[in-house]
């Protein structure tokens, strides 16, 4: 064009038309849902076997098939579920008359083009009553990213009491530098039982690393166990559906909570998604952590979100997979974790999928610290968008999980887990924390404001409290010498839970008295308005309360 | 270096131009979709001879460049930001040259996995160092004796990966090649390179994919720049 039309040159200069945007291509794969390469839904059972699936016979499966076939479908009733029609089970899912368990027995019976061909029956707002109904725990939740560019225990231990504050159920960190792992546990640990008791934390790093800090006591929970739709996929990564399975069995063993991740666009994004919907490829994970025995997963697209964000419906298909994961009984730790858009409008509009029906963590990861220190490539919300959080949960009558906070108590949390990990440091003869490094950590926005640490001091520490064989129970000592008797006493009782075991049921959080709350105690009810979570009483008015309204006393 | 010079003068004046419409219209023009295509080049194309298959390298001094399936001749022969294929291999050519060292390139058809690329470049070469690149522009340094998924440097964001950049990735190539340790490429690291190009880099991938042979050896390629 030789002459622009003015509306449109700013159009083109708007946040939305920085995103990508392509055209779907069905032969390889881009397609979020409904693929015509998808497989028409079939099966057959015989003598308790299933023999042929989603129109292959059982020669011809792959390994994830057999893995699905084997353990993931209840072959005794699969022939009666499968006969129903996929519109009848799409509705009786938003139909408030058919209970939540009900629903659960049908989905146990489905094939994954099945359950991907009830899927495309729902339109978006059908899928959040789904959701609303189907998410395993009755209380919605709500997960935080706590890292920093600069791995500084003191910032990270301030930022997760922060986080813990709040009102997050977990909390999640990771290194900038490999070798950090440990320290970040341990701060991430210590910090987050200053800011709210009970809190669960985990350190995503590679596998035996992480299930290393997991068995001494340094992390509560692990979610970094990645599984795939296609053989191809899951053989790049050196595994197969066993393997992860053997993976799980180990946290299991040692009473630690855990969970899978998955999410559409992955296989795409590898070139190797054999011409399937991203969504019928995720159903595909959904039902492999299902057959793994494991109790949730996490999922959303996750990482990927950029690809099924680029093509036509790809966020109605993210609901769709943190649908499917309630159907199958799976607790949901739902995404909205990843730098997603440039545009502020389509930021919000993504998260309203999980936010509005409640799931049983919206985030999974909302950064709890600036994008800037944010490790896991920054996510769609951060600390910075707290007060707008707060008030679309005060807007909306909507439990997102967080409370609002007065800037003093914030101050004192910090300045207390700044000051526990000084002492755990001390104790531990790790490297020294400075008073100027508690001081600074307490007012810090974000890592820029820290004085630097000696980087090369701090990771052979890291390394060595590795070697050493430092556990939780020694940081609780360390805790209760120093005077931090409370904070003992907390990271005590998340020791404890991994002798009693009763934090290892679906979608299981702790209150700040240790208690489960889990879909075993706390399982959702939901059955149309009266029944399921409903936000009131003191909740409510803790949620309204938030620091910028005015009272008519004020004027 | 007056070719640099005048490239350089080019994209400050058009940094200004954009920068005054800015200030004053409050109709900005639109950032353009792919910037680096709109930038002159020293070089803009190049011609790939196949000179039959790649023989291990016996000389110490050589550093090889290997290429995914599609780099050099296919997918309009670009970069994900629009950078020519043929740039980009020429300054990491020269910043091996830079170092006294010798790069040869290859073609590998056998895999589009960088990664892997990589791994069979480095077995190729004399030195056991080798630079991969995928037509997207992402881009590793491999040494022989290391595992597949393993590398000595990865750019992971080709988005972010500037002329410049490729002809540092080529010298650090040629010190690993010397035996020296360099300390690594600094990365610029943008967190919003996903939402603007993941979906993009996805069909990328999938079209360089679809150039594997996974029966073809790699070969030797003779460039001519343009």
């Amino acid at each position: 064009m030789a002459k622009r039309q003015k509306r449109f040159e700013v159009l083109d200069a708007r946040d939305v038309n920085k995103d990508g945007f392509v055209t779907e291509w069905p032969e390889v794969g881009l397609i979020a849902m409904g693929s015509p390469n998808d497989p028409k839904p079939s099966i057959k059972v015989v003598n308790g076997v299933i023999t042929e699936m989603d129109g292959k016979k059982r020669e011809e499966f792959d390994f994830n098939e057999i893995f699905i076939a084997n353990y993931a479908i209840n072959t005794a009733i699969a022939e009666e579920m499968m006969a129903i029609p996929s519109v009848e089970i799409a509705r009786k899912i938003v139909d408030i008359n058919v209970p939540r368990a009900e629903v659960a027995r049908i989905f146990s019976g489905l094939t994954p083009a099945k359950i991907a061909e009830v899927m495309d029956e729902l339109n978006i707002v059908e899928m959040m009553i789904g959701i609303q109904k189907m998410r395993a725990r009755r209380t919605p939740g709500n997960q935080a990213h706590v890292t920093n560019l600069q791995d500084n225990p003191v910032l990270m231990a301030a930022d997760a009491a922060e986080a813990a504050y709040y009102g997050f159920d977990e909390i999640e960190t990771t290194v900038a530098v490999f070798n950090y792992g440990p320290m970040n546990a341990l701060a991430l640990l210590v910090g987050g039982q200053v800011g709210r008791p009970g809190i669960l934390s985990q350190d995503a790093l590679e596998e035996a690393t992480e299930l290393s800090l997991g068995l001494r006591g340094l992390t509560a929970y692990a979610e970094t166990v990645s599984v795939y739709g296609t053989e191809k996929v899951f053989i790049d990564g050196d595994d197969t559906p066993w393997s992860k399975a053997f993976l799980a069995s180990a946290y299991a063993s040692r009473g630690l909570k855990m969970r899978f991740t998955s999410g559409t666009g992955s296989e795409v994004q590898m070139a190797y998604a054999e011409g399937k919907s991203m969504l019928y490829l995720e159903i595909k994970c959904v039902m492999i952590t299902k057959g793994a025995g494991v109790q949730g997963l996490q999922n959303g697209s996750i990482s990927c979100i950029g690809v099924p964000g680029g093509v036509p419906g790809g966020i109605r298909a993210v609901v769709a997979e943190n649908l499917v994961t309630t159907c199958l009984d799976l607790e949901v730790a739902s995404g909205n974790d990843q730098t997603f858009s440039h545009s502020p409008i389509r930021r919000t509009a993504r998260l309203m999928g999980q936010f509005l029906p409640g799931t049983d963590f919206i985030f999974s990861g909302y950064s709890a610290v600036p994008n800037y220190d944010n490790m896991f490539a920054g996510s769609n919300f951060d600390s910075d968008d707290y007060d707008d959080y707060l008030v679309l949960q005060r807007d909306l009558k909507v439990d997102g999980g967080l409370r609002p906070v007065r800037e003093e108590e914030v101050i004192q949390v910090r300045n207390k887990a700044a000051r526990a990990i000084q002492a755990v440091f001390e104790e531990l003869g790790l490297p020294r924390i400075t008073d100027e490094e508690v001081e600074a950590a307490t007012y810090a926005y974000n890592s820029q404001d820290m004085p630097p640490r000696d980087k090369v001091q701090d990771t052979k520490a890291a390394q060595d409290m590795m070697k050493r064989g430092v556990t939780g129970v020694d940081v609780v000592k360390a805790l209760a010498k120093r005077g931090f008797r409370d904070v003992a006493e907390a990271v005590l009782n998340i020791q404890k839970q991994r002798v009693s075991g009763d934090y290892l049921q679906t979608s299981a959080v702790l209150d700040r008295n240790f208690n489960v709350v889990a879909a075993i105690n706390d399982l959702n009810d939901y059955q149309g308005p009266g029944t399921g979570y409903r936000l009131q009483g003191e909740r409510w008015k803790q949620i309204a309360d938030i620091r910028h309204a005015m009272r008519p006393e004020d004027i | 270096m007056t070719q640099i010079s005048e490239t350089l003068v080019r994209e400050v004046v058009k940094e200004i131009l954009a920068k005054m419409a800015a200030d004053t219209g409050g109709t900005a023009a639109a950032a353009p979709k792919q910037p680096a295509a709109q930038t002159t080049y020293q070089v803009s194309d190049m011609i790939l001879r196949e000179i039959g298959e790649a023989k291990p390298g016996t000389s110490p001094n050589e550093v090889v460049i290997a290429v995914a399936p599609a780099f050099g001749d296919k997918l309009k022969k670009r970069t994900i930001t629009g950078i020519p294929h043929a740039a980009v291999l020429r300054e990491i050519m020269a910043g091996i040259e830079e170092e006294g060292l010798k790069p040869r390139v290859i073609k590998v058809y056998h895999t589009s996995d960088l990664a892997f690329i990589g791994k069979r470049g480095a077995e190729l070469s004399g030195s056991g160092i080798a630079v991969a690149i995928q037509s997207r522009g992402t881009t590793l340094i491999h040494q022989k004796d290391l595992l597949p998924l393993q590398n000595l440097e990865l750019f992971p964001q080709a988005p972010v990966i500037t002329l410049e950049m490729y002809r540092q990735i080529g010298r650090n190539a040629a010190r690993y090649a010397k035996g020296d340790s360099p300390s690594p490429v600094p990365q610029v690291n943008d967190q919003m390179a996903r939402p603007k190009y993941q979906a993009i880099a996805a069909v990328f991938h999938i079209r360089e994919t679809q150039f594997v042979d996974p029966n073809k050896k790699p070969v030797e390629l003779e460039v001519t720049f343009q």
